[in-house]
């Protein structure tokens, strides 16, 4: 194969999706995608042996699709968490944001996890080891408390430290599954939970929310330069892919030390940090969440760190985020947090 | 086939985002190349390169010829200007060369997300396996994203195939350096990943437990940011060594973001050695090598010890 400089093609967003058909072969290189309107057709499939089975499968959208979105009629909010770089604290601030809005008894929230590879959120959740219960209308989620629910590919794996070794169109399919035979029921918040990157699992949560209609994107990063690098690409992302970006959290801003009370930055701003970033990209910056060791200990131990540490700076800053992506959402402030009122 | 160079390659792999798997890359390229390996660093992470920015060579274009890519030129082989304190191990030896490639060095724009599906991150790991033109080198060293996906699986079907062939250097893919943070939360990512290394039958060199600790600058009190001891528990209960705990060091930080020569307050001591020491001709002109630079950062005697483990272990399988 003879090196080629041409900037990599993109994928194109606004193609319906249909049924991926069962191949015969791996895809090849330059494959439109055998979902995509083009299969079959398309140049680069002369030669290859998929290209029949690709060709004669039923044109036009996904039949799921529509399935999704009759399923997901009854969630009032959807909102999708995202990052390009991993470890910024994308799964810490999903539970959070759940934890949150689930703080008010009249809310259903759920949270679903579609970090196929790397799930965090059970163990965040202190539900590591249950197990889906599968009833007549579908995969029921696991319910951490009255009015919070959670569904990660962690409760279908056999042993907790299983790895899932998986190409894209597996993790596709299981995060459609995740969409249409989950039985979330009514939902005031729906947030989904991503890992990190622009890939498959981006591309499929974009495409099969399309339709349902999508609140917007909450963007997480630390301050420095490495990690804003990758979180510029999401936001190109969620621009090429139409997704409005509701904000964006500046996570492990600043460290206070215990012993004597002074501010270091860990991963120093040198390029402004995601405060800048949020300035120059003309979005609006939600807030900066300072680093507590105790953050990371509740979430090893499956505790809310909202309502272990309600008092500490980290806290309230958390509360102002969730607070603020309330009302980017457009949804009453005072019905999101109930403790704030107080 | 470009690959038969390369004496022996390492995979740096670890199941959870962001616990410094480039850093941990970044920093063993530059002490091998301080104990005068030739070295090369392949990123594939695809949608999130992070090796241009860490070895400051983010402008950097991969140039063409005839037969493939030619790798982005960090350093040559050459000798370091004399440290005037001994900060001993390679203070007396020439550096080895160091090149990286990465599709940060392809792209347009920084900014510019890469939005591909799998078989397209297929081809282009297998393209980057195949196409390099890497100089002759001791060492390979592959960075990878997160998870047990798309880019793992055909780098290490195109690697197993290509490493087993009878021209290629004996025992060339010498193992997997897997990467993790202390708390919890990314062990049981970490365990996964362990988990891959068994069934896909990579040998596990070992585990570097990284951001163990940070000390904080103005009382010198060390605070477990991110927990304790978890890599270590981990390595012994998967039967695999236990390379060592790396702490936080703002100043390798800033030595990245910014270039600035790592400066400590006086009475500094890590590992035996005075870094407080080094402060003195700390400032020198601006086109300092990064390698030179990095041999004032605490976390430099650290590696030199984990890399003279890791190449003593390869070394020995290798007869």
């Amino acid at each position: 194969m003879a090196p080629s400089f041409e900037e990599p093609t993109q994928v194109d967003f606004d193609a319906p999706l249909k049924a991926a058909p069962k191949l015969v072969a791996p895809e090849p290189e330059h494959c439109p995608g055998p979902e995509s309107q083009q299969a079959g057709t398309a140049d680069s499939c002369a030669g290859c042996p998929n290209q029949k089975i690709c060709a004669s499968a039923p044109k036009g959208p996904d039949p799921d699709i529509p399935v999704i979105t009759s399923r997901l009629s009854s969630v009032k909010h959807k909102l999708l968490v995202l990052s390009g770089k991993g470890g910024v604290g994308k799964s810490t601030f999903s539970t959070m944001l759940a934890h949150g809005f689930a703080s008010n008894p009249a809310h259903t929230v759920g949270l679903m996890d579609t970090d196929i590879c790397g799930p965090s959120i059970p163990k965040m959740m202190g539900v590591e080891d249950e197990t889906i219960h599968v009833t007549a209308e579908g995969w029921e989620p696991v319910w951490v408390s009255e009015n919070l629910g959670v569904m990660s590919v962690q409760f279908m794996l056999p042993g907790r430290d299983d790895a899932v070794i998986w190409r894209g169109p597996k993790k596709n399919g299981l995060i459609k599954k995740f969409l249409m035979d989950v039985t979330w029921g009514e939902l005031d918040f729906l947030v989904v939970d991503t890992p990190p990157g622009t890939s498959d699992e981006h591309l499929s949560v974009n495409s099969f929310l399309k339709n349902s209609g999508v609140d917007g994107a909450v963007v997480v990063s630390t301050p420095q330069e490495v990690s804003l690098l990758d979180v510029r690409k999401e936001i190109d992302f969620c621009r090429k892919a139409g997704i409005r970006v509701l904000g964006i959290v500046e996570n492990m801003s600043g460290f206070v030390c215990p012993g004597c009370k002074t501010e270091s930055q860990i991963f120093r701003a040198s390029t402004g940090g995601a405060r800048r970033l949020a300035e120059d990209e003309k979005i609006p910056f939600l807030g900066a969440v300072p680093l507590d060791p105790r953050i990371g200990m509740a979430c090893d131990h499956g505790e809310s760190f909202l309502d272990a540490y309600p008092e500490s700076p980290a806290c309230r800053a958390i509360r102002g985020v969730v607070k603020r992506v309330a009302e980017e959402m457009g949804v009453e402030v005072g019905d999101v947090l109930m403790e704030v009122d107080g | 086939m470009p690959l038969q160079n390369i004496q022996n390659i390492v995979l740096v792999l670890s199941g959870k985002g962001g616990v410094g798997k480039s850093s941990i890359t970044t920093q063993l390229a530059l002490t091998l190349s301080l104990q005068g390996h030739s070295v090369g660093v392949l990123d594939i992470d695809l949608t999130g390169p992070s090796i241009p920015r860490f070895f400051g060579i983010e402008g950097a274009k991969v140039r063409q010829a005839p037969g493939g890519w030619i790798p982005v030129t960090v350093h040559d082989a050459q000798p370091l200007p004399q440290h005037g304190t001994t900060n001993g191990h390679a203070a007396h030896k020439d550096v080895g060369a160091l090149s990286c490639m990465s599709l940060g060095f392809i792209l347009a724009s920084r900014s510019d997300a890469v939005i591909w599906r799998g078989p397209k991150k297929t081809a282009m790991v297998r393209q980057f396996l195949t196409d390099v033109l890497w100089p002759r080198l001791d060492f390979l060293l592959i960075d990878t994203p997160p998870g047990t996906s798309d880019e793992h699986i055909s780098l290490l079907e195109t690697l197993l195939k290509q490493t087993s062939s009878p021209t290629s250097p004996p025992n060339q893919l010498s193992g997997a350096v897997v990467v993790t943070t202390p708390q919890a939360i990314s062990i049981s990512d970490v365990k996964k990943e362990l988990n891959f290394c068994r069934k896909t039958g990579i040998r596990v060199l070992g585990v570097v437990e990284n951001m163990a600790g940070f000390v904080c600058p103005n009382c010198s009190e060390c605070t477990n940011v991110f927990s304790k001891g978890g890599g270590e528990v981990m390595a012994r209960d998967f039967e695999v060594p236990f390379l060592g705990s790396v702490p936080i060091d703002p100043a390798f930080v800033q030595l990245i973001e910014e270039g600035t020569r790592p400066v400590y307050p006086e009475g500094t001591v890590i590992e035996g050695e005075d870094m407080s020491a080094a402060k003195s001709e700390a400032n020198g002109t601006g086109n300092e090598l990064l390698v030179d630079k990095y041999r004032s950062c605490s976390l430099c005697p650290l590696f030199d010890g984990i890399v003279s483990t890791l190449v003593a272990d390869i070394r020995s399988r290798n007869q």
